[in-house]
């Protein structure tokens, strides 16, 4: 038989299946294979609240979308070349996603009469089999079928056979795209090493998935997507929380300062915790309080000891600990809170992502309570953010907000990995002594940086007490003096606000420094204004995009930017929050573009939207 | 532990500080103050490693006066900031102190939480049974029909029996005093100390402002001996003027004898701190003294037995995890599947 392949630039496949489909696994196992090619990547789970909605609904699809390209890529993509659905719901949810004339693959025997009345389709009425198909080239498969053909021979139930079916599709598609299955095969079996029975048959079946492509001779094209063209070094892929993690990690051990986490459980932070608390061997200390409340305050306890104190969580749980981050702000002790936010408000939309807390990281907390935010903008950046969080606390004896996102939390991309060497260092200085002529500690005595001593319990001539009340200028002494408040009050402020001068310039990510039009940006919403801009300023318009990751206080030359161009349009998957800070500090008539649907915004609808504005 | 005999003894006033006291005249929290910088020197353990945490509360600003290492947090929290703090630091000697609102109103889950893991620390409770910080509403332990600002017509709550809660929550450490029997509540300090352990040790502080005379009953000579029951480990329960009344266990339920008609100290109920059935029907010994025919209030060690502490046992699995792989962040950060881009 003839076959030939196709070389393609750009891919996009939407793996969709009910939740316990394993379709997330499918995903991540066909993004480890393409990013060990080479290939560029961007990746967007998305998957319902529910653990197991009822099986076969609307509601408990759950998706995973990945985009792979010889090309540099910066988001998951817009819509789908092809949509593998699993079942009839999953294929209804997603097919708007898809691109006219895509490719589905479609589980046949998830389109029996039960899966098609699940998901709402008029009785009598099969989308494989009506004509409603017709824009798009369908691919049937009996996937449930041929899975048991395949483990015929084995003695497990039907209900585990049927478990291994995703691996099919996953065979299927690797035989589609030219692909090697060696990484799968390693996973499984490190997965299932102590249940040989379980790794075989999901070895069977993942090699009858591939021989199916190979054999059938309705299939006449395989494809192929070259490497991408990308900054020489070594990469892994990698999600965002778990890069998070490994930021707190490294900063920890450049540090010296041992990790104390104290974390309740929340989506889309719990990732978080669970990599975390893996790595005791490097002296990592994971809590699971009883509450969020818990969670920060162990966390300012063991601060306060000395520890590298973290407290991660999302939207909830950061209104739980708004009290006791005032707390840290009134101990000035280093601390990190991290706030991988979801859509709001109260329970909201806890498995969909959105920049939800920017005001509450601001604003949230009663008094005058000023902490430096910072925010992440891919996953592979949510590694650096971390690591530069820890920095801030500890050197400038503040707690700090690091926002994420439920996006670029569960999203994954290709990351070149630093060496440990190339890592900044993090100084820390406890204060061990009395200074000259200090009779006593002066707990609030500043440095340049108006950070005041670390100075932790054990340390002998140091002894103190400090508190939430309102302390003393230098003595750290309780006080109710007015002109004293008034002067905490400033110092305070201060002392965030000085940060600007120990973090970097604000830079133009890509177009000219001057023009029409600036479109300013934080967090997830990176790869689409990059995408969108670049396409824009390839066609010669006058528009440039610039990405903050530190939103409190903001770099120095922010205003000098802004100032540069005629508009400004903030970008945010939200109601408009960066937006009223901006407009409040560099007094500028920004406009905002807000999608508040729970997911990233795309390249296709932020280019019309720019172009509004040109 | 530092070697401490190098030292010149430290005395109660190495551990006052400079700053002016604020409780009222009268309250009973300055006896609990003098006990404890009393008690501290004859420790054995550097000033600096001793770490006192307060909540909010009248109580609770206890830290300022101590000069030892000390954090005055936010109401209720203070068992959940010891807790961070003694995980990562296992070697300090941490001490809680909170009031009846602080610890079993607003931080009531901190605590409970804190007595399961077992964390090694000292919580000292000071009932009053009164809100004084915000000026007398009722507080968790306040007794029914109690008027106060907030309940004019009588509080409707049924009160938390503070020790029955700890034991619930499987505390190793139970036990009560009172602010007005200094030596008792120093050996009680002491005990508390001694125990490896989460210990809960509730005192009974009376709030001369907003509910004088709460204690009156149990603390005051005329009625001191009538009305308590000072446990002591192995020996019977006696109480009364000259001893003469006892306790005994009738099946489950404690019944006052009295030894003058007859009954023997050998029939009485003979103290065992470390039986966890008999210190479950200890604790429930609640009676309000103004019914007829209560049972003695008890003071004392309720119960105490050893179990693994929690920083102990985590310290321990990172120390395992260690001696089996070292972190080593380069491989951390590589990973199993690298690819190379010239």
């Amino acid at each position: 038989m003839i076959r030939k392949q196709e070389v393609l630039q750009d891919v996009v496949i939407k793996f969709a299946g009910d939740s316990g489909d394993g379709m997330q696994l499918t995903g991540t196992q066909f993004t480890n294979n393409t990013a060990l090619l080479g290939i560029d990547l961007s990746t967007f789970p998305d998957f319902p609240a529910e653990i197991r909605a009822p099986q076969g609904t609307l509601p408990g699809v759950s998706g995973y979308q990945l985009r792979f390209s010889s090309d540099r890529v910066f988001t998951p993509g817009d819509a789908c070349d092809v949509l593998v659905a699993m079942n009839a719901a999953a294929l209804k949810t997603n097919l708007t996603a898809l691109k006219k004339g895509g490719k589905i693959i479609a589980n046949v025997d998830g389109f029996d009469s039960k899966n098609l009345r699940l998901a709402n389709y008029p009785e009598g009425e099969n989308p494989l089999e009506n004509g409603s198909l017709d824009n798009y080239e369908v691919i049937k498969m009996d996937v449930t079928k041929m899975t048991r053909e395949a483990l015929k021979e084995f003695t497990m139930g039907m209900k585990e056979k049927d478990r291994a079916k995703n691996m099919f599709v996953l065979g299927f598609l690797y035989w589609m795209y030219g692909r090697d299955m060696e990484n799968t095969i390693t996973f499984l079996k490190e997965k299932f090493g102590k249940k040989p029975e379980i790794f075989e048959s999901n070895l069977r079946v993942l090699q009858a998935g591939y021989n199916f492509g190979d054999t059938t001779e309705t299939f006449t094209t395989t494809y192929k997507v070259e490497k991408a063209k990308m900054l020489a070094g070594s990469y892994r892929s990698i999600m965002g929380n778990q890069a998070l993690a490994y930021g707190l990690i490294a900063a920890s051990q450049k540090s010296g300062l041992p990790m104390f986490l104290g974390s309740y459980p929340i989506t889309p932070a719990s990732d978080i915790l669970h990599e975390l608390s893996r790595h005791k061997n490097f002296g990592i200390r994971t809590f699971q309080a009883e509450d969020e409340i818990a969670a920060i305050t162990s966390s300012i306890g063991a601060a306060y000891g000395g520890a590298l104190g973290v407290t991660t969580t999302s939207g909830p749980g950061m209104a739980l600990k708004a009290e006791a981050m005032g707390l840290a702000v009134m101990l000035e002790i280093p601390l990190l809170i991290v706030d991988v936010q979801r859509g709001g408000p109260s329970t909201g939309l806890p498995t969909k992502t959105e920049q939800s807390d920017l005001l509450q990281a601001y604003y949230g907390r009663n008094g005058e309570c000023p902490m430096p935010v910072i925010s992440a903008s891919t996953p592979g950046d949510c590694f650096d953010v971390a690591y530069e969080a820890v920095r801030l606390a500890v050197t400038h004896m503040t707690p700090v907000i690091l926002l994420s996102d439920g996006y670029i939390a569960n999203g994954a991309e290709p990351w070149r990995f630093p060496s440990s060497n190339d890592l900044q260092p993090i100084h820390v200085k406890f204060k061990t002594e009395l200074g000259h002529g200090e009779e006593k500690l002066q707990p609030y005595l500043r440095d340049e940086k108006l950070a005041r001593p670390w100075a932790i319990p054990g340390t002998a001539g140091l002894e103190h007490r400090i508190g939430g009340l309102e302390k003393q200028n230098i003595t750290g002494n309780v006080s109710y003096e007015p002109e004293n408040h008034q002067l905490m009050v400033k110092i305070r402020q201060e002392k965030v606000d000085k940060i600007a001068e120990y973090i970097p310039e604000q830079k133009i990510d890509n177009g000219p420094d001057k023009g029409k039009l600036l479109v300013l940006g934080w967090g997830s919403t990176y790869g689409a204004i990059k995408s969108a801009v670049a396409e824009l300023v390839a066609q010669g318009q006058s528009v440039a995009h610039a990405h903050l990751r530190y939103v409190r206080p903001f770099p120095k030359n922010l205003g000098e930017i802004i100032n540069g161009f005629e508009k400004v349009l903030i970008p945010e998957i939200n109601n408009g929050q960066l937006i009223k800070i901006i407009r409040d500090v560099y007094f500028v008539d920004a406009k905002g573009y807000n999608k508040i649907m729970g997911v990233p915004i795309t390249k296709g609808e932020l280019v019309e939207e720019i172009k509004k504005h040109l | 532990m530092s070697d401490t005999t190098t030292l010149p003894p430290l005395t109660a006033k190495d551990f006052s500080t400079d700053q002016e006291v604020r409780w009222c005249p009268g309250c009973g929290d300055y006896s609990i103050l003098a006990q404890v910088q009393k008690v501290m020197p004859t420790l054995g353990i550097p000033r600096e490693n001793i770490v006192i945490i307060s909540g909010i509360g009248c109580s609770s600003r206890f830290p300022y006066y101590m000069n030892t290492y000390g954090m005055h947090s936010i109401h209720g929290r203070a068992t959940a900031v010891a807790s961070g703090l003694k995980a990562s630091r296992p070697e300090l000697s941490v001490w809680i102190v909170t009031g009846d609102g602080d610890s079993l109103s607003i931080g009531g889950n901190h605590t409970i939480h804190l007595l399961r893991r077992n964390f090694d620390v000292n919580i000292l409770l000071f009932n009053n049974q009164i809100y004084g910080l915000t000026k007398g509403q009722y507080s968790p332990t306040s007794e029914k029909n109690k008027v106060t600002k907030s309940t004019p017509f009588g509080s409707i709550d049924h009160p938390f029996n503070p020790l029955a809660l700890a034991l619930g929550a499987d505390a190793t450490f139970v036990a009560r005093t009172m602010d007005r029997d200094p030596k008792h509540l120093q050996s009680m300090l002491l005990r508390t100390n001694q125990h490896h352990g989460a210990s809960f040790l509730e005192i009974y502080q009376n709030c001369n402002i907003f509910n004088d005379g709460a204690f009156e009953i149990f603390t005051e000579k005329g009625s001191k001996a009538q009305e308590t029951l000072f446990l002591e480990q192995g020996k019977p329960f006696l109480f009364g003027p000259g001893n003469t009344k006892g306790i005994k266990l009738d099946g489950f339920t404690p019944r006052v004898v009295n030894l003058e008609d007859g009954h023997s100290a050998d029939d009485l109920w003979i103290h065992d701190e470390h039986d966890i059935y008999k210190a479950q029907i200890l604790v429930r010994i609640f009676d309000d003294p103004k019914i007829e025919g209560h049972l003695p209030r008890p003071f004392g060690v309720f119960y105490q037995t050893d179990r693994p502490c929690y920083e102990d046992v985590m310290a321990m699995q990172l120390e395992d995890a260690k001696a089996r792989k070292k972190g080593d962040l380069d491989k951390l950060l590589r990973g199993n599947e690298v690819w190379v881009i010239q």
